[in-house]
């Protein structure tokens, strides 16, 4: 099934059509989801200025991840859900997309590399305080901010590629 | 009328035209804008969210708002800049967009609001800011109608980009 095909397929679905046919669902489902990014993005950077060492560098950083982790992963369900509402509305726009595919690979590897501090963290209760491994800990924060905020640019550019 | 040609003033200077006529120029300044709101949006939310007892509880309410209202100060003045940029190059239609204007308003609303609280209830924060004393309806009415001014913003916000012709 060629993407084409599958794009079609989705547009002709009766979910589809009554979400194309309500007008108002596609720009409120939009708003949604930009108040979803605002916690996410928000409380990535929360953590990635934490690793730099320029926000609460006084707490541990245990504590700065307790707080801000699960505000990332539970909003990125809400994300999701929004998300797929907008693609089943709008098939093409998004999924012929390049900046929305541009964006979906950026958005694999945000999640990556979020991961990945959790599992170095875990391993090492140092990472990221003063004692801990500096470089990778502000690599990682810095990747991170670049990772969100392009993944935010990409988002807002798929209306330039429609 | 005076305004209408301070709007068309504003449209005509050559930082304007340059935003309008280039393709790439105005697409990057959105999204920076919209990465600002973001920031924006984000951080103040863990504010108000403090303030109404939900979250962040273990940390006192004066130094969550010292070390993170920084942050959102610093998002929003990158907001205005890139939103005075981009209001700027076609200022006539943003001007007389009813969404556009009613944005306005909620962002008057939200910094009224920001006002009132820094010059009332923030003035003895020491005394209901101590373990074990509640946050005072003042303060937790300021939270809520933050909350809902900058929903309403972004909200607006995307709204004018869908009725800008």
């Amino acid at each position: 099934m060629t993407l084409n095909e599958i794009c079609h397929w989705i547009d002709q679905t009766a979910l589809s059509q009554s979400i194309q046919a309500a007008g108002w669902v596609v720009p409120t489902v939009q708003t949604i989801h930009i108040l979803g990014i605002a916690v996410v993005a928000s409380s990535a950077l929360m953590i990635d200025l934490r690793l730099i060492g320029v926000f609460w560098a006084n707490r541990p950083v245990e504590a700065v991840k307790a707080r801000f982790l699960p505000l990332i992963w539970w909003p990125l369900l809400l994300l999701l859900a929004t998300g797929i509402i907008m693609i089943t509305a709008e098939p093409a726009r998004s999924l012929k997309n390049p900046a929305f595919q541009l964006k979906m690979g950026l958005l694999i590897a945000a999640l990556i590399v979020t991961w990945l501090f959790q599992f170095l963290h875990r391993r090492n209760a140092a990472f990221g305080d003063v004692t801990g491994p500096r470089a990778a800990a502000v690599t990682l924060a810095i990747v991170s901010i670049l990772l969100w905020s392009s993944i935010i640019f990409a988002g807002r550019w798929i209306a330039y590629f429609a | 009328m005076e305004i209408e040609q301070a709007l068309e003033w504003l449209q005509s200077t050559p930082i304007a035209i340059m935003v309008a006529e280039n393709d790439v120029l105005f697409p990057w300044i959105e999204s920076v804008h919209v990465l600002a709101i973001v920031i924006v949006v984000g951080t103040i939310s863990i504010v108000d969210l403090r303030l109404l007892g939900i979250a962040s509880l273990d940390i006192s309410a004066r130094r969550l708002m010292r070390d993170v209202i920084p942050y959102t100060w610093g998002a929003f003045a990158v907001a205005a800049i890139t939103g005075s940029l981009m209001f700027s190059s076609d200022a006539t239609h943003y001007a007389h967009n009813r969404l556009f204007q009613i944005k306005l308003v909620m962002l008057a609303l939200a910094g009224l609001n920001m006002a009132v609280f820094h010059f009332f209830s923030e003035r003895d924060i020491e005394r209901w800011d101590a373990p074990g004393a509640t946050t005072p309806m003042a303060a937790k009415a300021a939270a809520t109608i933050s909350l809902l001014a900058w929903i309403a913003v972004v909200s607006l916000g995307r709204g004018t980009g869908f009725t800008m012709h």
